[in-house]
């Protein structure tokens, strides 16, 4: 038998993957323009229609412009997770990308962790991009004291966001259906958690559906560590549950349902398509 | 030793039976062909020996391994071209070659895989951008990066224009001589012909017969005769019927009739006689072993009537 020599080392794997997933993404115009121009855009608009008001708070008067970067740099990274993977796994599936990563000898976990791990990657430029566009323009305060919880924060929310997406990946039927259902889940949600339009004295059932959910306990924690008055140095145990929990729900569904395949109708068509181009070069 | 053995291999698809019992035994450093129409099951059994399949009952090796147990061993040490893999369109062919070579134990360099798929002047271009049959070519480089003992080929030149069709027959010639073992399934018989040091027919989830490509022939018993009619159309359809009685598989091929023939000397006769009784010319003989597409049509309609 021929000598093959050694493995190539795991961690170098898995860097490999990450580069090449935000690689990817930088390459991708559209999921640029959704996942870190638009937030951007709206912290621009919604700034200068509602910048001069306030929201109020337990601690005082929060000016909107301030409360508006922490919740859109937030949304940033549920776009670079969820919205990201839920849009890209599918492709990817049908396209039988995944299925040619399998047949090859990279670990099934260093393929996985390296999309996820390279949705984390995006999140923490995209949410970076907005708080320091908050800083300078739209006297976001940051206190050194709170970081480290913002930080404890943001990380188990882009961890929880990346494993929802992919549950959420193996969900839809198809390619094309994947930006309708990534979409239909997360902007609804979004308007119910306090990200485009901080509700004044919502319903209390409205308040409750949002509080159920992950985003709104996520963006409001994350927030609360820029609150300009009484900055938050200490986690909100209660809203990181929630957002954990969504997260190991979603890291059970992603690892008992991903498909490396295409489903059978998919394939079919997949197929068809592939060999339609052919014919025609 | 065997590259692959496989016995009684049986893959469902809920009802339906796609591969039904299937056994077969490949050696190292040996090219084989899986021919067949689609739905054959040639594409199930291949999925099955590269791991990619689930079967449903049957025993499998493969290098040594059995490939449902997804070795990581075994995938480092097979290529893999399929119809249905895509690749990240985004990427750059050096990139994308470089990126899928850095997986294995031993990869090729990708100056040294772009020159030998002869896509070495497309390095930059994205792969979204390449044509089908670049994109072929991009499949087949990303099947031999990781210097693979067993090279899996499924249907590697659908699309290829001839002379890039040329230049892959070539490739897998030279792999070949580096003692790789090559388990291609295509439906061009010149490929088959050219390429395999012995072919599989399947037809309807079996493997109807087996062997190297001269041995079909022969195997066939029948001979392949073949003439030009001088005469006028009322002349052709007569002798079109005369040779109909002669032999099998009748057909006109550019302006020449062909048959198939057990017994060349009295089919000879036959036509011979009727030239001249009938005072029309023909010319143009030729007698031949058949190729192996006459003899591949000749199993498969063979096993349909069964």
């Amino acid at each position: 038998m021929s000598e093959r020599g050694t493995w190539p080392g795991v961690g170098g794997l898995i860097l490999a993957q990450v580069r090449h997933q935000v690689r990817l993404f930088l390459r991708v115009p559209i999921g640029l323009f959704f996942t870190i121009a638009l937030p951007l855009i709206m912290l621009v608009v919604f700034n200068a229609v509602f910048g001069d008001s306030t929201v109020a708070s337990e601690a005082g008067e929060w000016p909107t412009r301030q409360f508006y970067t922490g919740a859109l740099a937030a949304f940033t990274a549920v776009s670079a997770t969820y919205t990201n993977l839920a849009n890209t796994v599918p492709v990817r599936r049908e396209e039988g990308i995944l299925k040619r990563w399998r047949s090859t000898p990279l670990p099934v976990p260093v393929l996985i962790l390296g999309q996820m791990l390279g949705a984390l990657v995006v999140a923490i430029l995209g949410a970076l991009l907005l708080l320091i566009v908050g800083v300078l323009a739209y006297g976001l305060q940051v206190d050194v004291a709170a970081l480290p919880n913002a930080l404890l924060t943001f990380i188990v929310g882009v961890l929880s966001f990346a494993a929802l997406g992919m549950a959420i990946s193996s969900a839809v039927s198809s390619a094309d259906s994947a930006p309708a259902v990534a979409n239909a889940t997360i902007l609804p949600l979004a308007f119910i958690s306090n990200i485009f339009i901080p509700l004044e004295d919502p319903p209390r059932w409205l308040d409750l559906l949002g509080d159920i959910f992950p985003l709104k306990p996520f963006a409001e924690s994350f927030q609360a560590s820029f609150h300009p008055i009484d900055p938050a140095t200490s986690p909100d145990l209660g809203a990181l549950a929630v957002v954990a929990l969504w997260g190991m729900f979603g890291a059970i569904a992603a690892v008992r349902t991903f498909r490396f395949d295409p489903t059978p109708g998919a394939r079919a068509s997949g197929r068809r398509r592939q060999r339609g181009r052919q014919r025609s070069t | 030793m065997s590259a692959i053995t496989v016995e009684g291999l049986v893959v469902n698809y809920g009802e339906l039976r796609a591969v039904a019992g299937v056994d077969v035994e490949i050696a190292r450093g040996e090219v084989y062909a899986l021919l067949g129409e689609n739905g054959a099951g040639k594409t199930s059994t291949i999925e099955v020996l590269e791991g990619l399949r689930t079967r449903t009952s049957g025993s499998v090796r493969v290098l040594g391994h059995d490939p449902a147990d997804g070795s990581r061993d075994l995938r480092d040490r097979i290529g893999i071209v399929l119809q249905t893999t895509g690749v990240e369109r985004q990427l750059t062919v050096a990139e994308a070659v470089g990126l899928y070579g850095a997986v294995y134990r031993q990869p090729r360099s990708v100056n040294e895989v772009l020159e030998l798929v002869g896509l070495t002047d497309r390095a930059d271009a994205r792969c979204g951008t390449l044509s089908g049959g670049q994109r072929r070519r991009l499949d087949l480089a990303l099947g031999i990066v990781g210097s693979p003992e067993l090279l899996f080929l499924d249907e590697p030149t659908t699309g290829f224009d001839p002379s890039a069709r040329r230049r892959a027959w070539e490739l897998v010639d030279a792999l070949r001589s580096d003692g790789m073992t090559v388990v291609l399934t295509t439906h061009y018989l010149d490929e088959a012909e050219h390429l395999a040091d012995r072919v599989g027919v399947m037809s309807a989830g079996r493997l109807v017969v087996e062997g190297t490509p001269a041995d079909l022939q022969r195997r066939s018993g029948r001979t392949l005769v073949s003439f030009r009619c001088g005469g006028d159309e009322h002349d052709l359809a007569a002798v079109t019927r005369v040779a109909e009685g002669l032999g099998d598989r009748v057909r006109l091929v550019d302006g020449r009739i062909e048959l198939l023939t057990v017994d060349v000397t009295a089919a000879l006769h036959a036509l011979t006689g009727w030239s001249v009784a009938q005072r029309v010319d023909l010319d143009s003989w030729s007698v031949a072993q058949p190729s192996l597409e006459q003899v591949f049509l000749d199993l498969v309609g063979g096993a349909d009537d069964e």
